[in-house]
């Protein structure tokens, strides 16, 4: 298997996995446990799900560390297991992928707001993704992941750490957007300008969305990163607003629908497409089935 | 000289915490009525707030600083409107449901609130359903506010509602629930007096529930 970097920058579209929580909770995952507390009691799971999403086609898979850094772990008090917690999901998803898919680790955000808006120091934030992102390293990822991000202050902190911590990985950095009259901006105020120059700026190698919308509103995002930025844009994109039916969630975008909107995504010019929110491996195969298609 | 209280809105707006503390003490050493420092200065540019974050114009950052500024100018109003007797818009039990962990909105939620003259009881977050019902009662409130972020953790809304309706025998406490999964319909099937799809909302729907504009 070729390095990420080398793939990455050689035009080829690549497609990464979908939704990680909607998969925990069905297999048992319970209301108000930490997610990342599977990684300890159960990590056979993640096995499983990271094998879904490799059969389903996916290039690049991602380790179940979302909430993995001290600062959100402690909330469920488990912020001294965070190193165990992030090797553990490392090693679950190169055991089923080996060299076959690219290990990615996610770094989602600390769930704090930073001074001077919030009361948490940025170097608390810094130290945070720092003991993370050396577990995810020191365990072997191809990339790090830096995603969902709505402050870009504590982006730029994750994707620099990443960098301090290895020069060579490689690392995806993802914001998320909320639609206003005045165009896609941050619940912090970031616009997409912004954010795509100063990822740029700080290091990341591949910049882009995640979450929050369905996949149409994903196409205008990515063609304004496009108009941003000369880097490689990753789009993943929720399977459309959920909705509620009776007690359970439905999310309305079908694999079909995808399919055909992914289409426009490559249009777009986009290197990476993949799910967020409510996709399920019917949704990556959908999405492999088109870019392959655009191979030929 | 009203001129005064329209500088603590519009520092209120600018988030100078600094400033909107000197001029409400300004204020209270000019013996300007207590409740008209409140409504007229801090109520007022936070009003403001509340309307051009629910229209995009500014974003979170900026209710942030703006909050903070009128904690400033409150900390220093309550004394006095205790000693003067001078009743607020009432209470709120707010919190975010058993199991769920996510506070951003909940807290936003209880900044516009404070900021509408609210006297905000926050529980915090992961607070057990017979907590809310108990500190409603005891603290004789008009509304719970009950909010969630996880789709698993809505059904523990129904579960407070529930309670409530065993325990408030008079039956004069009101709910109202919000968080992003949550829709109107989800609201009334769980039995809640109200939903909320955003914090600027939240205050008109808390505002409607309790007959006061």
């Amino acid at each position: 298997m070729k390095p990420f970097f080398e793939r990455l920058h050689s035009g080829e579209i690549l497609v990464s996995d979908g939704a990680m929580g909607t998969m925990l909770f069905q297999k048992g995952l319970r209301p108000g446990d930490c997610p990342e507390s599977i990684n300890l009691k159960n990590p056979e799971i993640l096995k499983e799900i990271a094998q879904l999403y490799f059969n389903a086609g996916a290039d690049i898979i991602q380790t179940n560390t979302f909430g993995g850094s001290p600062l959100k772990l402690s909330a469920y008090n488990l912020e001294d297991k965070n190193e165990e917690i992030n090797t553990i999901a490392v090693n679950c998803v190169r055991k089923v992928v080996g060299t076959q898919a690219y290990v990615s680790g996610s770094c989602g955000p600390s769930g704090k707001i930073l001074k001077p808006y919030g009361d948490t120091e940025p170097e608390d934030v810094y130290q945070s993704f720092k003991r993370q992102m050396k577990s995810l390293i020191n365990a072997g990822v191809d990339i790090i992941c830096v995603e969902t991000m709505t402050d870009l202050h504590e982006a730029t902190i994750a994707v620099k750490v990443s960098k301090e911590i290895s020069s060579q990985i490689t690392v995806i950095a993802t914001m998320t957007f909320d639609e206003t009259p005045r165009g896609f901006y941050t619940i912090m105020g970031v616009s997409i300008k912004d954010a795509a120059k100063r990822l740029e700026k700080v290091g990341a190698n591949c910049i882009g969305s995640n979450c929050g919308h369905g996949i149409e509103n994903m196409i205008k995002i990515a063609y304004e990163f496009k108009k941003y930025s000369s880097l490689p844009i990753i789009i993943q994109s929720n399977a459309g607003i959920p909705e509620m039916k009776g007690e359970t969630l439905f999310y309305p975008e079908t694999p079909e629908f995808f399919a055909e909107k992914t289409k426009e995504l490559i249009d777009a010019g986009v290197s990476i497409i993949g799910g967020c929110c409510g996709t399920t491996p019917e949704h990556i195969r959908a999405i492999r089935k088109v870019v392959d298609s655009y191979k030929e | 000289m009203d001129i005064i209280l329209q500088k603590i809105s519009e520092y209120l707006q600018k988030g100078d915490e600094e400033k909107v503390f000197e001029l409400t003490k300004q204020a209270i050493g000019h013996n300007f009525d207590t409740k008209e420092i409140l409504d007229n200065g801090l109520i007022a540019g936070m009003n403001i707030i509340g309307e051009q974050f629910k229209k995009h114009e500014i974003f979170l950052p900026d209710v942030l600083m703006a909050a903070k500024a009128m904690y400033a100018g409150m900390d220093q109003l309550k004394p006095l409107l205790i000693k003067d007797g001078i009743q607020g818009m009432g209470k709120i039990v707010l919190g975010t449901v058993h199991g769920d962990l996510h506070d951003i909105g909940k807290n936003l939620v209880g900044i516009m609130l404070k900021g509408a003259g609210f006297e905000v009881i926050d529980l915090g977050r992961d607070v057990p359903a017979e907590k809310f019902v108990d500190t409603a009662l005891n603290e004789q409130v008009k509304v719970i506010g009950l909010s969630a972020l996880l789709t698993t953790t809505m059904s523990v809304m129904k579960e407070v509602i529930s309670i409530l309706k065993v325990k408030d025998t008079t039956n004069s406490i009101k709910t109202i629930v919000g968080g992003a999964p949550l829709s109107k319909d989800y609201a009334k099937e769980i039995g809640a007096d109200a939903y909320a799809y955003d914090s600027a909302n939240a205050v008109e729907s808390v505002k409607e529930l309790i007959g006061v504009n």
